[in-house]
Formats: structure tokens, sequence, C-alpha cells
């Protein structure tokens, strides 16, 4: 008896056992194809000039600085790194400025006009963009935001909003509004209450949105590089020299634009769901 | 507390701006598409397609198009699957799928550039495994095949995190229960994904294709780091009107026709893909 | 003195009328409770108590101040809600100081009163803490004690212990009896639970469909049900109710039985009576046993009464088969007559 019942159950174990090895192989083989891309590109950043066009290569850095190095001394690299960082910045506080109010209006209160707002903000995902830049080239030349830092953010930023509105709006639902009654009837205006509960709770999640309107911003690169001239950043920079610029510049710039946005993605994996698990609704 | 302004207070901002910087410039490429020097015509359109060019570039959009997103669903459901099943290490997974969401595609691009260069890794593989012996020129005039088959693997590689990131929180919103219910039913895991999976996750399938086909109609840097003008796209070719052949109207012309194929696609998934309201879960 | 007026208070939500023209009045440190089914409106008509929700039309007054255009903060209340809502950034002792440090009172103050209701809570061991860090009892603790804290004229609980599991909920209930008590605050406490209510209050409201039906003491409520929904929400197994048609001016028919009653033109009523008020044998109700149930100290027996389903609670050693016919006799002071067409007590 005690054999017979054994056998089937040894087998399903055994099913399971190679089902779990065949998830783990899987999992393993994606990781890789995922990582093993970007890895080559580390490789060859920190490879010196002459191994990064050198055949055939190595697959190990030599961690040679002379590729990074050249690039950074490069004519308007470092101007155009500087402005990235201001252009998001500025992207990263308007984002959030405009669409924290709005996620927060949004999670709290019913009123007429409310799926409009919604079909609005959804509606900017079915459009591409970065496109919307070459009307207001025209536009931002007459009011005189051309080629200037905020003019680029401001564009950015109609990419950032809806994901920034979308992601506080599922902050701010999930914090229950039972807090924030209780701390009306404990004496808070509806102010003192947002800023003494709700913010606090949901500060994590607004750091985190607001980083990944920066990394919206710094990766993105048709509206930059229609947008800026003089002031390009550093996605508008490289794109104008990958004619003519050596491998190695731009291996070294590739480097440089993915190393942060490893860092962001880090940073904002938590709340990657929240801006689509309820935008799905 | 009870001020029936207060949530068109916090929207005031988004709305404005969406209305300056989303639905104006779009009446704005509208309107240029459609005149020149101020008169109404369709001259745009027609200079648009009498290019040489332009088969070409619609072919090859469309084509990529065709070719990638069927390709990045299959993958994202799959890295969806491992990562929903995942018992150990599944947080540490989701994380590794996740980094190319934060990559540009221009950082993509020329992270596969570094691959499939001549001096590439690719090459330098060949080469020890003896398949070929001298490097190859993949990404020259000649080897369309090849710049293409290289920008269409960095798009999937670029592009699968935003389906999978979709799919993945689509599937946390299925509850355990039916995946329970359908085991003691008898249903075997492949079952399980057929019969339950996949229909649960309609809309979030529907929200991810629609999201996914406007980015491959809005490729642009990637095709500008592999191919050059090699393998010309609809995006890069807007931006050539713009910048190269400095003509405003065309390239609003051609913004037209790119935004006029998304919502095309865009409506068609929403069709498609409609989930009954009383069939959501 | 805080004695608390609702007067002619409505609420709609759309088209939804939830509450219909409510009014209750609450006398300075009572115990209040709203007692109703599931959806009947006991919650909206605390949240317009509490200016979390504003009335559609009617008045609020608390102390002999109309309130309903005041926010929260001014009416002098404080609130202990369903799931708590004790704050998960700040620590228990940081909890129940919120409210004192939101009027400023100097901290030897807060800190006076946090220790004083911690203690009355039995919470001191926990001030140190975080929500996180606590169950759902000493959760609850910490919400009452942070109503406490503020000294409140009026304490208002929406189901605060319908999340603990039963022996927990026994033993809150006899706490929160005693502390209130103590507190010398009006408290308006709702919930669903009939028992709870009875033990609690010194009134009850019962509510059904937006409106109160009956408020009253609970013995009062109990025997003495204004509306026939009010004796078939309450007691358990609820009041049983039979047909009646007049026999002559003043004396029913009821199941084979003729008992006087109220004096009605109306050609049929309803007679009622609760299951533990009816004897077995002698003169009485034609009734045949369908089911039986011994519960220990009694037995409960379903029987048919005129095709309708009749509970009685007999003594243990009854000797009752299934398929017995059987006289239950209704105990003549006990029995209460309903209007069919009003549902209100004759
Ligand atoms: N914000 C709202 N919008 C629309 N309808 C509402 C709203 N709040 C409550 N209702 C409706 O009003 C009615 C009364 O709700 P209320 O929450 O007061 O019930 P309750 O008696 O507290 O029930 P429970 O015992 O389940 O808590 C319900 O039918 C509910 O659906
Ligand atoms: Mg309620």
């Amino acid at each position: 008896m005690s054999v017979a019942t054994e056998t089937p159950v040894a087998g399903i174990a055994d099913a399971h056992k190679a089902g779990d090895w065949l998830l783990i192989a899987t999992a393993v083989l994606l990781c890789v194809w995922v990582l093993l891309p970007i890895y080559l590109l580390i490789v060859n950043a920190l490879s010196s000039p002459d191994q990064v066009t050198a055949f055939p290569k190595r697959f190990f850095p030599s961690f040679d600085l002379g590729s990074l190095s050249f690039f950074i001394n490069f004519a308007g690299v470092a101007r155009a790194l500087w402005n990235s960082v201001i252009v998001a910045t500025l992207t990263m506080i308007l984002a959030i400025g405009f669409g924290a109010p709005a996620g927060y209006a949004l999670s709290r209160f019913d009123f007429p006009g409310k799926g409009t707002f919604r079909f609005l903000v959804l509606m900017t995902r079915a459009f591409p963009l970065p496109l919307l830049a070459l009307p207001l080239a025209v536009m931002f030349i007459r009011t005189g935001l051309d080629d200037t830092a905020i003019g680029l953010a401001l564009v950015h930023t109609t990419l950032a909003l809806p994901f920034a509105v979308l992601i506080t709006f599922s902050l701010f639902s999930c914090i229950p509004v039972e807090l924030e009654e209780a701390a009306w009837t404990l004496g808070c205006t509806r102010w003192q209450a947002f800023r003494k509960v709700i913010l606090p709770l949901a500060l994590p999640g607004i750091a985190a949105s607001a980083v990944f309107a920066f990394t919206i911003s710094w990766n993105e690169v048709f509206a930059a590089a229609v947008l800026t001239i003089e002031n390009r950043t550093l996605t508008a920079f490289l794109l104008q020299s990958l004619g003519e610029s050596p491998l190695y510049l731009k291996f070294a710039g590739g480097a440089a634009l993915v190393v942060p946005a490893l860092i962001f993605i880090f940073a904002v994996r938590k709340y990657l769901f929240a801006m689509w698990g309820i935008a799905n609704r | 507390m009870h001020g029936k302004a207060l949530p068109y207070l916090l929207l005031m901002p988004a709305t404005l701006f969406l209305c300056i910087f989303f639905l104006y410039p779009f009446a704005l490429v509208a309107f240029e598409a459609v005149t020149r020097d101020g008169a109404f015509t369709f001259d745009n359109f027609r200079t648009m397609a009498g290019s040489w060019k332009f088969p070409v570039t619609v072919r090859n959009t469309l084509l990529l198009a065709a070719i990638v997103v069927p390709i990045q669903l299959t993958m994202a459901l799959l890295m969806a699957s491992v990562v929903s099943r995942l018992e150990t290490g599944r947080s540490a997974a989701l994380y590794v799928f996740a980094i190319p969401l934060g990559i540009s595609d221009l950082a993509a691009g020329l992270i596969w550039l570094a691959i499939f260069d001549q001096s590439g890794f690719l090459n330098t593989l060949l080469s020890s495994l003896g398949v070929v012996d001298r490097p190859v020129m993949f990404l020259g005039y000649q080897s369309k095949l090849t710049i293409f088959i290289a920008v269409a693997l960095a798009e999937i590689w670029r592009a699968t995190a935003i389906m999978m990131v979709i799919l993945v929180a689509g599937m946390g919103l299925i509850p355990k229960e039916y995946y329970e219910a359908a085991e003691v039913f008898g249903a075997s895991p492949w079952q399980r994904f057929v019969r339950i999976t996949l229909p649960l996750l309609r809309p979030s399938l529907q929200t991810a294709i629609i999201l996914r086909v406007i980015l491959a109609f809005e490729v642009f840097a990637v095709v500008a780091a592999l191919g050059g003008t090699n393998l010309p796209v609809l995006m890069g070719e807007t931006y050539n009107w713009q910048f190269t052949l400095q003509d405003r109207n065309v390239a609003a012309a051609s913004a037209l026709l790119i935004l006029a194929i998304s919502i095309g696609f865009t409506l068609f998934f929403l069709r498609v893909l409609r989930v009954p309201k009383e069939a959501r879960i | 003195m805080a004695e608390i007026a609702i007067k002619g208070v409505a609420k709609r939500f759309g088209g939804f009328t939830a509450l219909h023209q409510v009014d209750l009045t609450i006398a300075d440190q009572e115990f209040m409770v709203l007692l109703g089914a599931s959806g009947c409106g006991k919650t909206t008509l605390l949240r317009i108590v509490a200016g979390l929700e504003r009335p559609s039309q009617g008045e609020v007054w608390i102390g002999g101040r109309r309130v309903d255009h005041l926010p929260p903060r001014e009416r002098g209340i404080a609130m202990v809600f369903q799931n708590y809502a004790v704050f998960p950034h700040l620590s228990v002792f940081e909890n129940i100081a919120f409210g004192l440090r939101m009027k400023k009172l100097p901290q030897q103050e807060v800190e006076r009163r946090v220790n004083r209701t911690a203690e009355l809570m039995h919470i001191e061991q926990l001030l140190k803490r975080y929500s996180g860090q606590l169950s759902g009892g000493q959760r609850q603790r910490v919400a009452v004690a942070r109503a406490l804290a503020m000294e409140p004229d009026v304490i208002l609980m929406d189901e605060p212990l319908s999340n603990l599991d039963a022996l927990l909920r026994l033993e809150m209930r006899a706490e929160l009896k005693g502390v209130l008590a103590a507190s010398k605050t009006t408290t308006i406490y709702v919930t669903h639970d009939q028992v709870e209510a009875m033990s609690l209050a010194d009134r009850i409201a019962v509510m059904h469909q937006g409106r109160i039906v009956q408020s009253a003491s609970p013995v009062e409520v109990y025997r003495n049900p204004a509306a026939r929904f009010v004796g078939s929400f309450i007691g358990n197994p609820p009041m049983n109710f039979i047909p009646a048609t007049k026999a002559e001016n003043g004396s029913w028919t009821v199941a084979g039985l003729t008992l006087s009653g109220p004096k009605s033109d109306k050609p049929r009523i309803e007679f009622a009576i609760r299951p533990e008020d009816v004897d077995a044998g002698g003169e009485g109700l034609r009734a045949t046993v369908r089911v039986i149930e011994p519960l220990g100290p009694h037995t409960l027996v379903t029987c048919d009464v005129e095709g309708g389903l009749f509970r009685a609670i007999l003594d243990s050693n009854a000797s009752v088969q299934v398929g017995d016919d059987l006289r239950l006799a209704p105990k003549p002071d006990r029995i209460r007559w309903f209007d069919p067409e009003t549902t209100n007590a004759l």
C-alpha cells in the first residue's frame, strides 16, 4: 500500500523539480539577455580607445579610463551633461508640482469633469509626444524659450506629467481616507492633515515618481535634438555627433547615459507598478 | 473642507499645462501640415509622399513594428509568468527585467552598436568560433538586412520591459483563487495560462500593446545609432524634413501621418481587445 | 454639557437617498447606539454629526451650538474609526498626543494626558511602538485612547469592535462601557450587532432604510417594538408574526385561537409574540413541529403555524417530537399587534 502511494507522489515531486529547474533556467537566461549587452557596453567604456577599435576584442574590461577621460574632456560634453541634469531636474519639479495636486484631487474627490481629465491624461499616452516639439519650436522662438533648459523641460514635462499624475493618484489612493479624516477630527485643517499625515506616508512614492520624471527627461532624444542648438543635452549631443565621433566616444557616452539609468530604476523599482496597475481600469 | 472648488483648483495647473503644451501644439501641427504660406493645401502631404524615400520609410517602420511587437509580447508574457512564479529572487529578477525601462533608445542603440559594430563583440565571438575569418561589416550600407535585424534586436531588448511591467501589474490583479480552482478541476499549468491568465489579462494586454505599438512608430534614435541613414524610418524622416531639408510644413505633415497611424492602431486594438465592462475582474 | 440634536437631517448621494428626515436628540452624557442592518445609513448619520459629510438638508446641534456648517475640528468631537486609523508613521505616544499637539497644549500637559489615557486603556507599555507592531485589539485601544485624550464633549464610534475576534470583543465591550461612563462624554456608537447594542446602550436608535424607526431604552426596544421591522430585527431568534382576522370588535382570531386585542376597523392585522413568550400545552396556537434544536438550557422548536414558520423557545425537558401537533399558549401581557399596512405597532 505504502509503495503504491509513494511512487506517484515521487513522480509529482520530480515533475515539480523539473518545472522548478526550467523556471530558474528561464529566469537566468532572460536576465543574461538583459544584462549581457549592458555589460559589453561597460567593457567598451572601461577600455582604452585602442582596445575599443581593436579586433579581436577581450570580453573583460581592462579598467583603462582612456575612453572615459577622452569623453569627459571632449569639447561640449561637460556642458551637455550639466544641461541634461538641469533639464531633468526642472522636468522633475514641474511634473511633480503639477502632477501631485492633480493625483491628490483624483484620489480624494468625486466631481463633474473628473472623467474628462483622466481621459485627457490617458490620451497623452496614445500620442507620439516628442513630435509636438516641432510646432513648439516655433512658439518658443517667438517667446524666447528656444534653446533654453526651461523650454525643453516644459516639453519633457508633457511626457512626464501623465506618469506623475497616475503614480501619485495610485499612491494617494493607497492611503486610507480615514487617516486623513481622523486627523480632521483631531483638530487639523485640510492642509495640516495633508502635511502631517498624508505627506509623510506618500513621500517615498512621490520621490520615486520624481526620479521617474527625471529619467524620462534624461533619456529623451527627439525633442531635445529639435529644441536645443547651443544648450544641447547629453542625448542631443550624442545624437548630433553620431556621424563624426569615434567609437570610443560613443560608447563612453552610452555608458554615461546607462549607468544613471540603472540607479534610477533601482531607486523606483517598488513603484514601477503604481503607474499601470490602476491606469488599466 | 467642503469647498467644491478645491478639486478644480488642484487640477488647474496640470490641465492648463496639458492644454498649452499638448492640445495647442497638436492643433498647430495639424494646422501647419495642411497649410503653406498661410493657404490651405495638401501639397505638404504630396511632397512627403512624393519623396523617393517615402515608401521605403513607411515599409521599414511598419515592418519593424510588425516583427518587433509580437516577439516582445511573447517575451513580456514569458518574463511576467517567470516573475509571478519565482519564489526566491523574485524582486531581483523583476529589477533586472525592468532595467531597460530606464534606458533611452539612444543608449540602447549604442549598446547594440558595441555588439554589431565591425570591431564589435559579435565579430569577436564569431571569429573565435571559427565561423568567420575576417570581421564582417554588419552595419554597412549594403547590409540592409543585418541593420534591420540589429535594430529589431535592440528594440526588442529595450522596450520589452515596459510591456512586462504592465503585464506583471495586471497579473497581480488576478485573484489566486481562480488558479487554485482551475487546478482543482485538473487544469495543467499551460491550460491555466491559456484559459485563465490570458483572458483575464486582456485589459493589461490592451494597454501594453497599444503603448508598445505607438512607441514602435516613434522608433528613431536606435535606428540613428545603428543604421544612420541606411534604414530610413518615419520619425527619422520627420527629423530630416525639419532640419536637413528645413521644411516645417512637410515635417508637420509627416508628424501628422505618424499621429494618424498611431491613433488608427490605438482604435484598432481598443476594439479588437475590447473587454466588456461586465466581464472585468 | 453636550446635548446633540439632529433635526430633519437628510442625505442624498446623487439620486440615492441614504437618510430621510432623521430627527434624534441625544442627552448630555447619554450613550446612544445606532443599530441597523448593513447599508441602512448609520455611518452616514455618524459622519454628518462628525462633519465629515455634509447633510443635504437639516441641522445638527452640539451643546446648543449649530454645527452643520463647521469643519470637524471645530465641533468638539472625537471619533473612533472602524479601521482605527492609527497613524502608521507615528508612535503610539505621538498618535495619542496628535490632537493635543494640534491644540498646542504645553508639553507637560500633553505628557500628562497621554499617560493618563494610556493607563486607562492599559497600553502604557506600548507607547514607543508603531501601529505596525500592534495587534488589532491594541490598535483599537490606541484609537480609543487617542479620542479620550482630547477630553471631548462627544465621542463618535463607528463599529469600533467589529474587527476584533469574539472573545476580545466581549472583553473590550465591558471595558469601553466602564471607561466611557467614567469620562462623562456623550457617546454615539454605531453597530449592527444587537447584543453589543443591548449591552452598551442607554438608548438604542434602530435604523431602517435611512430612517430611525424607534429610539428607546434597550428593554423597551426589545419588549415594545414600535414597528414590525424592530421586532423582526432584534432578538435571536426574532419575533413571530401571524396574521389575525377580526372576530368581533376588539377580539381577533389567530391560528384557531381567539384573543382580545386592539380595537380597529381593519379586517386583518398581525399578531406578534417573542419565541420565549409561549408555553406548550393548554389553550394555544395550533402548531406542527418541524425542527427541534436542543440548545442546552432551552430547546428551540420550529413549527408550522397557519402555513408560516413559528419559532418557540421551550424548556429543555418539554418532550416534543418532529411531527407532533402542539398547542402554544402566548403569555397575554407579551402579545403585540401590528398594522400590516403601516407596519406600526397598534
Ligand atoms: N459616498 C457615497 N456615495 C454613494 N452612496 C453612498 C456613499 N456613502 C454611502 N452610500 C450609500 O448610503 C447607504 C448607507 O451607507 P452607510 O455607510 O451609512 O451604511 P451603514 O449603515 O453604515 O452600513 P454598514 O453597517 O455596512 O457599515 C448605503 O446604501 C451606501 O451604499
Ligand atoms: Mg458603516
